[in-house]
Parts: C-alpha cells; structure tokens; sequence
C-alpha cells in the first residue's frame, strides 16, 4: 500500500499520481499493436516477414530501406487485401472498445457493453434491413447509416427501460438485453426468411461476425466515424469521471447530465453502427478490454479511453490474425472467436460482481 | 446580526407535490451568509425536499433565489461555484480513490484562475475531515461512515460560499459528527452560508446559528435554537412529550420523557 505522507503540501506530496503504470502501459500497447499490424499484414498463404512488411509500407510514404520482397506480387496482395483488412479490424476494434467504455459510464455499470445488451443485434438489424430490401439511398453509406440509426434507436431505447432513480441494475441491465437480442434475433430471422440465396448469406455473416473481404471502400466509410466518435468521446472524459458519483452529485459538481447522456449514446451509436456495419457483430471486446484496462490503471476515464483504444485495436487485430491462420485455407469468423473468450470472461466477471454485493443489486 | 443579513438563497411561497400528495406547501425561508441553519422535523416532514428545491434539484412552485437570481436562470456549471450539495446517499460507480473522489470536488474551477488553489483546498478539505490517511485507498472499500466523511470533504474542497449538507451526521460516531459540524460552524463564522439537515435535535441545539422546524410540509417555526426549542413545540410536533434542560453552559438539552 502507498504510504501517505500527512504533512503533505501539495497534491503530488500525499500521493504520488498513476502517471507511471499509465504511460507504461500505453508505449506497451502502442509497440504490441504495431507488431501486430506488421505480423497480421504479412501472415497468410502469402507469407511475408514483418520486416519485408515495413519496407512496403515505408515506400509507399516515400521512404526507400532498400529491402525487396521475395514474391513479386507480395506488395499488390498487402494492399490491396492485407492492409484494409487489417486497418477495418484495428479500427473496428478500438470502436467497439470505446462503446463500451461509453456505455459503462453513462449506465454507471461495469457490466454494459454493446453486445449483451443488444445495440449491436439492433444495429445489425438495421444493417441487414438494407441488404435484403436492396435499399441504397445514400450509396456506400446506406449500410452504415442504417446501422447508426438502429443502433441510435435501440440504445435509447435499453437506456430508458432498464434504469431506475437514476442507476442500472445488473439484473435489469442483461434483462433488458435478453429482450432487445430476442427481438432483434426475430427481425434478422424475418429477414433471413423473406431474403434471397444471397442475402442469407450476408446475414449469416453478420451473426457470424467477420472481417473477411474487407476493402479500402468499407475502411474509407468506417474510419471517419470511428476517428470522430473517439475524438469526440475525449471532451467527455472530465465529466463522464464526474458522472460516476451518481447523477445528482454530477449535477451539483456543474455537469449538464442530460446533454452528457445524450452526447454519450449518439456516440455509442455512430461507433457501433460503423463496426457492425461491415463486420457484424463482434461481442465482448467493449466487455473485456475497458474492464483489463481498469484493472490496471484505474477507473480514470482519460487514460481508460486511451489504452481502451489502443487495447482495443490490438485485441481485435490479434483475434483477426487468429481467425485467418488458425485453420489453414479457412477464415474462422471473428465474432465467434470474441464470444468464445468473452463468454466466459463475462461469466467470471458476473460472479465477482455478485459475491462483492451481496446479491445481484 | 439581524440588521444588514446577506442573504444568498431566498425561498417564497415554495410548494411541492408528487402525483397529487403535498410534500412542501407555503414555505418563506432565507438562506443567510456567516450562519448555520439546521433544517429539522419529524420523518416525512420535507427536510429533504426542501434542501433538494434550494439546491435546485428539485421542482417547485414559488421562487428560489440564488444570490439574487431566480434559480431556473443559472447556468448548471455556475450554481457549483456558487453551491456545494451533500447528498444523503453517496453511491461510486467505479472504484476511484479517496483522493481521486475528494479531487472531484474542485472540477467546477477547472480553468478560473481560482484553479490554482486546488492543491490547497483539497489537502484542507481532506484534514477537516480527518480523511488524509485513506487518500490511496479504494473509495468502496471504505466503511459507511468513512464514505461519508470523504464525500463531505469533496463538499468542502468546491469552496462554495453556499454550503448545502442533507444529513451529514447520520453514520457518524460521536465524535466525527462534532467534527462535522464544528467545520460547517467555522464555514459558517468564515462568511459562507450552511444549511444543514439534521435529525438530532441537541446537535442542531449545540451547532446551528438558526432552526427552521418543518411539520408534515409546513414551516412550523423559524428562529434561535431557544425560541424553536421549546418543550411545548417539539413535544407537539414530533408527538412525543419532550422536555428541555438549559445547562449552565447556556447549552439547550432536548429529552424525550420516557
């Protein structure tokens, strides 16, 4: 335990500040994630080493190592396949991460996260609804803003019923999300009825959840909503700290809590929406990762969303490299792979809440 | 006192009601710099209520002043550097530290140039309170009374000329509420206004400049502690036959005739 120092002065006196583990902790991931990407970008039936990787990259940015790869096509195969699936899972990734940092301060709930309690089915719905009424109105948009605005509506709608004076239950949370999955499962298994060969497909990939034949046209549709809702969460960080004393007290302390809330879900939505729109869905990164993170450095929400981001992108780029060479000439789909760990996390992390309350308050 | 009072909350003709039941009716009250107010009153009186519309928590009819301002005119982020509030229960949804939670009591200076004495008021708010020792620890892993000791000194550390306390005392042992309410008395002979809820009638005696006696939603009384407590109307307030011993001191004694 940190001794305290009771003549202390100033703040910096009493106790020192978490700084440290902090700042380690981001280089870490920082290093771990770009490892990744350049492993993740050379690994498949065409391997290429990491090494060979930057060269490739560094020359696109002008910069010539003098390294050349061994297959000639290696470099069109990086960009054109390699690089946009590994920019959609690192951003999709830090995406659902930061939704579920989001969605656990506003429900003032460790527990919250996109898919469990169904802003990702909701949004998936959306999606799919666009697919199999051949709907596209706003071009390549018309997936994303139909998966924004499900998921916009359905948020809402978790946060108006499963909270009561002003706190979520953890019960009344996974209750709600048992309902909003059960009716979303219904509308996807609507449309996969009255859909064509091609359209079950598609709908079964976004149950499935997969980053496979992700293209620069869906990274250029994904990474600006993704870039604005996490530039944007960083101006609620102060408050959402605040907001974790409850709301009133929030309130005394100067924090409009109804604008924060409202900020705060619409960009629950545009992040998750961009996500499942071209990946599916893919639950419990938004669990996991803000809950290691917290673990480690604490409950502070600037450094929370950093390394949230950043452990966001690596966890997702490292299941992606996973799902493409774990079974070879087979492309496992990434949503299973994330319940398969999150499942059980989940299931540890509902027990530890239980036994320190006494109960399933 | 008593003749240029600087009022800094003023409440007229306030009035409440939830789904057709009254809880507050016809209150006046002034809210006065460099004094304590105890509100008192049996359960369900609207001791609460009544500090939750000064606060401007909750509706009411009537009118709040705030430092002559209707209340519904100032800006949320301008009424925290204008009052602090002490709430009754004091939940954390995520485990910060003690000093993390008392810290959050100066959020509403963020970028004045009264910034600068952040350091200060949370390292004074934290000695008041007797909390410097927990300063690392896990706000949760405290103890009910711990809590409410460390929420008080975030109370303190916003530096507020208006300070707003519902029920400080309620878990605390015998000494640390008379540290409590010492710190709201020297806040108080400091210049700032303290209103504080209270349900023992010897500590608002002891401590509070002026009593207000709220009774099933009316303010049944308003004055020095001598002139409110009476034999005659705590007993008929509160329906229990009560009576009161001065004290040498000048102290004022409320017993319940058992």
């Amino acid at each position: 335990m940190t001794t305290v120092n009771m003549d202390a002065t100033t703040r910096a006196d009493l106790v020192p500040r978490r700084t440290r583990s902090t700042g380690i902790l981001i280089a870490s991931l920082a290093v771990a994630s770009i490892i990744t990407a350049l492993v993740s970008i050379g690994s498949g039936q065409l391997s290429v080493s990491p090494l060979e990787v930057l060269s490739i990259l560094l020359r696109a940015i002008g910069i010539d190592t003098g390294i050349q790869p061994e297959h000639q096509n290696a470099e069109a195969a990086i960009w054109t396949i390699r690089l946009p699936r590994v920019v959609l899972s690192l951003v999709i990734g830090a995406a659902l991460a930061v939704a579920g940092l989001l969605m656990q301060a506003i429900f003032g709930n460790p527990l919250a996260e996109p898919g469990v309690v169904g802003v990702s089915s909701g949004a998936a719905l959306g999606a799919c609804s666009a697919i199999v009424f051949g709907l596209n109105f706003f071009g390549e948009w018309t997936t994303a803003i139909l998966a924004f605005s499900a998921g916009l509506v359905t948020t809402l709608i978790v946060y108006v019923t499963s909270r009561a004076r002003g706190k979520t239950e953890v019960v009344t949370l996974i209750l709600t999300g048992i309902a909003v999955n059960a009716f979303c499962g219904a509308g996807l298994a609507f449309l996969t009825f009255i859909g064509d060969t091609a359209a079950r497909e598609q709908i079964v990939f976004w149950q499935l959840g997969s980053l496979n034949g992700s293209r620069w046209v869906q990274v250029a549709v994904v990474v600006p909503c993704v870039l604005i809702g996490i530039a944007a969460s960083f101006t609620l960080v102060r408050r959402l700290d605040l907001l974790a004393l409850g709301e009133k007290s929030a309130r005394h302390l100067g924090v409009n809590v109804e604008a924060l809330r409202i900020v705060a879900i619409v960009l629950v939505a545009l992040l998750v929406g961009a996500a499942v729109s071209f990946a599916g869905i893919i639950a419990f990164v938004g669990l996991v990762v803000p809950h290691l993170m917290r673990m480690i450095i604490g409950p502070a929400h600037l450094p929370l969303l950093v390394t949230s981001t950043l452990g966001g992108a690596l966890l997702l780029m490292l299941a992606d490299l996973f799902a493409r060479t774990a079974v070879q000439y087979a492309d496992l789909p990434i949503g299973m792979l994330t319940s398969l760990v999150g499942g059980p996390f989940f299931f540890w992390l509902l027990r530890r809440t239980r036994k320190r309350s006494g109960g399933w308050a | 006192m008593g003749m240029s009072r600087d009022i800094q909350i003023s409440a007229r003709n306030v009035g409440v009601a939830i789904d057709g039941v009254t809880i507050l009716e016809g209150v006046d009250l002034d809210i006065v710099a460099g004094e304590v107010l105890a509100l008192v009153g049996p359960n369900g009186a609207g001791k609460s209520t009544l500090l939750g519309v000064l606060s401007g928590d909750e509706a009411s009819t009537g009118s709040v002043d705030v430092a002559g301002r209707p209340l519904g005119e100032w800006r949320i982020a301008d009424l925290a550097r204008q009052r602090a509030v002490l709430a009754q229960d004091n939940q954390l949804s995520f485990p910060f530290t003690v000093l993390e939670v008392v810290e959050m009591g100066r959020s509403p200076w963020l970028r004045t140039e009264r910034e600068a004495d952040d350091d200060a008021a949370v390292l004074e708010a934290m000695r008041e309170t007797a909390v410097t020792a927990f300063a690392p620890r896990q706000f949760p892993s405290l103890s009910g009374g711990e809590r409410a000791r460390v929420s008080l000194a975030r109370v303190l550390a916003q530096r507020t000329s208006i300070l707003m306390l519902d029920e400080p005392t309620a878990a605390l042992d015998l000494k640390h509420q008379e540290d409590v309410l010492r710190v709201a008395r020297d806040r108080a002979r400091a210049g700032d206004a303290v209103v504080v809820v209270l349900h023992d009638l010897n500590l608002a005696a002891a401590y509070a400049d002026r009593i207000a006696l709220l009774e099933r939603g009316r303010l049944r009384a308003v004055g020095a502690p001598a002139d409110v407590l009476t034999a005659e109307l705590i007993s008929d307030v509160y329906q229990y036959p009560v009576e009161i011993l001065n004290r040498a001191s000048g102290d004022l004694l409320v017993i319940p005739i058992r």
